[in-house]
């Protein structure tokens, strides 16, 4: 069972790594969002960092849905799609790999630049610290309910402003939490409830999102 | 039985006439423009329907 | 193979056949709508002219017997759609999706109504228009769902796959909303500041009734309208089926 996630993982990562360029400019758009808030808001340091959680949420929820439409639409236009659909492996598992490749490549970058961004509104080292392990334990959830919004839309026209419309409202639970834990720890109450939390919709958008996605695609191939 | 003492305090709703008639009027206006724009979709619909019914049953006579 | 034949001319799969439930809506509409302005009238007439002020709100108050009946109508129109929406995928029935794409609009205009008279509420009662209150963030949050599930079957041009489609986002919102709502009521217990404690003052009985009143009138003006746009579903999705020419053929009389 799990080799087939981790063949289709493997398979996912090694495409990735040949579009290069798509995962820097996803980064490269996450910094630039960033980067042109202080520039919108002014230069305070005190207003910087209370906005700094919301800041960096927002931007990196916008940055890990440019890549969603990628995630079947490729392998649709090929025909891999309908194949992995006819193996005999469940879909769902198929589209749990693929969740889980999205996130290493457009989840974890986030997470590992996040606390650079951070510098630059001034957080701490812990805010910092608590930064990277929100977006860390937070953008799966992302890839997951965004799988089903790529999903849904896979071939449809104006897919991508759709998928949009259709999953930003879902991630707002992640956000507020995500933000939530970086804002506790800034105003020094501990973030570890926000991040259990978060965990918790992780774990449940993983289990739960791929088969939803599979049912969705099922529904796209007919 | 009737709460007001004239149709002046009415339209006046102790001094909220503004906020209480703004939402009846735009709630008003909302369920008669749907039922219009309802029932002039199903015309449209069943006339268009219905030509090209005619142009089906014209192209099999042919 | 005979047997459930027979056993499904009394079940409800029988209603779930367009050719027979399209004449039967026909019939219903005409009730549905005399029920909704009659409960209207009477909501109204105690709402509007019997009902006494209320002491803290003053008369600001009446705006519940629009507020409180449009937005239960948002969620339990969502509610429905998203039966309709299990019922679909689980049957297979050519009716729900239909069902779920004619009750979509009313829905989102139901939000918009109560996001509308909440804000006219507030400004008297708060002295704002808008608070970022757990109920009317959720309300919002409801009509970016409706939004979208509008614009996901707007988009996807086969009928059925639309029906599927929106199914299965109605249901992923469904089991969405209770924790986008308790996030956001979590997230507005933490930010103080701007949370507004909604007054609660015992309802008078005859308020009650208003409020019950209009809330029915609601119930059977969005069954009529959504009634009506099922029809017209109907028409447009079975149109190469002979009943739906004979139909068509009726009404040029």
């Amino acid at each position: 069972m799990l080799n087939i996630v981790f063949s289709v993982i493997a398979r996912d990562l090694k495409l990735a790594m040949r579009r290069q360029a798509d995962i820097v400019s996803a980064l490269f758009f996450f910094v630039i969002v960033v980067s042109l808030f202080p520039l919108g808001i002014g230069p305070e340091p005190d207003l910087l960092r209370q906005l700094a959680p919301g800041v960096l949420w927002v931007a990196a929820l916008l940055a890990t849905m440019l890549s969603l439409p990628r995630m079947f639409a490729d392998d649709h236009r090929d025909g891999t799609l309908e194949q992995l659909a006819l193996s005999p492996n469940p879909l769902g598992l198929i589209v749990t790999g693929k969740v889980i490749a999205h996130w290493l490549v457009s989840g974890l970058p986030l997470a590992l630049i996040a606390p650079i961004l951070g510098i630059q509104f001034d957080l701490s080292g812990d805010a910092l610290l608590v930064l990277t392990g929100a977006i860390l334990l937070g953008t799966p959830a992302l890839s997951g309910i965004g799988a089903i919004g790529a999903a849904l839309t896979l071939g449809v026209r104006g897919g991508g402003v759709l998928l949009s419309l259709l999953v930003l409202p879902l991630y707002i639970p992640v956000l507020i939490f995500g933000a939530g834990a970086v804002d506790a720890t800034v105003s020094g109450l501990g973030g570890e409830g926000h991040l259990s939390l978060l965990i918790a919709m992780t774990f449940a958008a993983i289990g739960f999102a791929p088969w939803a996605s599979a049912a969705a695609l099922k529904i796209a191939l007919e | 039985m009737i709460y007001w003492n004239s149709f002046g305090d009415f339209l006046a709703m102790g001094g909220y006439g503004l906020y209480v008639w703004g939402s009846f009027g735009l709630t008003a206006l909302v369920m008669i423009i749907e039922p219009i724009a309802v029932a002039r979709q199903r015309k449209t619909t069943i006339t268009r329907l219905k030509r090209q019914l005619r142009a089906e049953s014209r192209s099999h006579e042919a | 193979m005979n047997d459930r034949f027979n056993l499904s001319r009394f079940s409800f799969y029988r209603f779930a056949s367009p050719a027979i439930f399209y004449p039967l809506a026909g019939k219903m509409i005409p009730w549905f709508i005399a029920a909704a302005v009659l409960f209207g009238l009477a909501g109204l007439y105690i709402g509007m002219l019997v009902a006494p002020t209320d002491f803290q709100q003053g008369e600001g108050y009446r705006i519940i017997f629009i507020h409180v009946p449009t937005s239960w109508m948002s969620m339990f129109i969502y509610l429905i759609m998203a039966f309709w929406a299990a019922i679909g995928l689980a049957f297979n029935t050519r009716l729900s999706g239909m069902m779920a794409q004619a009750l979509a609009p009313t829905g989102a205009l139901m939000a918009f109504l109560s996001l509308w008279t909440g804000a006219l509420w507030g400004k008297p009662m708060w002295g704002t228009w808008w608070v970022w209150d757990a109920r009317l963030t959720s309300e919002l949050i409801l009509l970016f769902l409706y939004i979208g599930y509008m614009a996901l079957t707007a988009a996807i041009d086969d009928a059925r796959r639309a029906d599927k489609a929106g199914g299965i986002l109605l249901l992923v919102g469904v089991v969405n909303i209770p924790i986008i709502y308790f996030s956001v009521k979590w997230w507005n217990t933490l930010h103080q500041g701007s949370s507004v404690n909604l007054t609660k003052s015992a309802m008078a009985e005859v308020m009650l009734w208003g409020m019950l009143l209009m809330a029915l009138a609601f119930w059977m003006y969005s069954i009529a309208v959504a009634l009506t746009r099922v029809r017209t579903l109907i028409l447009e999705r079975e149109r190469h089926t002979d009943w739906v020419k004979a139909e068509l053929e009726g009404v040029s009389k």
